[in-house]
């Protein structure tokens, strides 16, 4: 086929395509400026500006989910300490109960025994009153009828009081002095 | 098969001089514009276009037409100019890297496009001048980053035993400053010039089998045109691949010259 260039180009007046023709040149270079111009002064400009664009709306979301992340961790930690407060003052709130129904049962304890101790006393008390009074009345009784059983005995009349009771008396001392002897 | 410039049934073969088509406007002149001439502005139209729009109003969020525009300039940037030359010098020299894929790109695709059916690039304006700038772009970058010593490092390489210079020095001049600007103009030019013979070939052949030879040979028309289809297609992946090697080229002479040894 390429007989027929040969042929094709032998046949007429041939040009050296090697050969550049000025006009050709000029425009070529025209042409290049343009071009140049345009993408170095237009386009890649506006192409730059969107890539930085992008980039940035990528950052951008990347800081706003940090931002979520970080605000997410802080409530977390929050809220857990919270829960933290919450539990110890429970704990602490239970505590005092504990100690304050403690503190209400000795207090109980103490009033009962205090009251039990009272109680005791005054029964103490009235008991030793009652001895009292029982040992009085009884020197009387016994007095009375230890000098009617001597009367009795001697057969005379211990008529004389002061005599009588001098008598009684002395015979009650040997009692009480028997009765501690043989303690 | 002789091939002629009328219409009697002849076969009509493609010609070198498709290239050079009639001047429309200021004939002679250093401005005359011809139909080549006229592609390359459509193209440059459109691509301004394309990417004036696509860049408008760009949102985070791209719109679909947004997203083929933004593909594209990642493409130049991320997988020209970034894996190349990095972060930092990539930025440098991303203007030009862009400029040249594109007008490239929108200069190839130009070819294989119904009813323009020629590149913008099969002329040597513009792979020339665009070869030009690769090698001013790689020289000055070399000279910037090491000034005085540039030519010295890309000329007698440190670490080769002196003797050796007689041989070296000449392969590397050759090598660097020679043979690059002429590999870069020669295979772009060349790959349209041929791209572009090879369709009008096939469909020429087409057009020749069905309607002027005779009988048998009509079939053979069916032939080339599957041959003209498939070349068609062809010549688009050679348009995008065209352009990404002469950015990528271009960005690896300045990342030689950047990375040349102190």
């Amino acid at each position: 086929m390429f007989n027929a260039v040969i042929a094709a180009a032998a046949e007429t007046e041939t040009r050296n395509p090697l050969l550049p023709e000025l006009y050709d040149i000029i425009w070529s270079g025209l042409i290049f400026v343009v071009i140049l111009f345009f993408f170095w002064k237009l386009v890649l400009p506006r192409m730059q500006k969107l890539l930085d664009e992008r980039a940035e709306a990528i950052e951008g979301n990347i800081a706003k989910a940090d931002d979520a992340q970080r605000k997410a961790e802080a409530a977390l930690e929050q809220y857990t300490a919270q829960l933290a407060d919450a539990r110890a003052e429970a704990g602490k709130i239970r505590e005092v109960a504990r100690a304050d129904g403690q503190k209400i049962v000795a207090e109980h304890r103490e009033q009962a025994v205090a009251e039990a101790a009272r109680v005791t006393a005054s029964a103490k008390v009235q008991i030793e009153a009652e001895r009292q009074a029982a040992v009085v009345s009884l020197r009387s009784e016994v007095g009375t009828l230890a000098i009617d059983l001597a009367s009795g005995v001697i057969g005379e009349s211990l008529t004389d009081d002061a005599k009588a009771s001098a008598i009684v008396d002395r015979f009650l001392a040997d009692l009480e002095a028997s009765e501690k002897a043989a303690k | 098969m002789l091939p002629s410039a009328t219409g009697d049934g002849e076969f009509h073969g493609p010609s070198i001089n498709e290239f050079f088509p009639e001047a429309v406007l200021f004939a002679g002149s250093p401005f005359e514009i011809n139909r080549i001439m006229l592609i390359r502005f459509l193209a440059v139209a459109v691509l301004l276009l394309v990417f004036w729009l696509g860049t408008r109003r760009m949102k985070v969020i791209p719109t679909r037409f947004q997203s083929i525009v933004e593909l594209g300039l990642n493409f130049a940037r991320v997988n020209i100019a970034e894996d190349i030359l990095g972060k930092k010098d990539g930025k440098r020299f991303l203007p030009l890297i862009t400029t040249i894929f594109f007008m490239v790109l929108f200069m190839n695709i130009t070819g294989p496009l119904p009813f323009l059916n020629i590149a913008g690039t099969s002329v040597i304006g513009v792979p020339l001048v665009l070869a030009v700038i690769a090698y001013v772009a790689f020289i000055y970058a070399g000279v910037k980053k090491n000034p005085g010593n540039f030519f010295r490092n890309a000329l007698f390489p440190p670490g080769v035993p002196p003797f050796l210079y007689i041989i070296v020095t000449p392969i590397e001049f050759i090598s660097t400053f020679l043979v690059r600007p002429v590999t870069l103009t020669l295979r772009l030019l060349m790959n349209m010039i041929v791209g572009h013979l090879l369709l009008v070939l096939f469909f020429s052949a087409t057009q020749f089998f069905f309607f002027t030879a005779d009988g048998g040979f009509k079939l053979f028309g069916a032939g080339t045109l599957v041959f003209g289809f498939a070349f068609t297609l062809f010549e688009v992946l050679i348009a995008l691949l065209q352009a990404y090697i002469f950015a990528l080229l271009t960005a690896v002479y300045i990342q030689l010259a950047l990375a040349e040894e102190h």
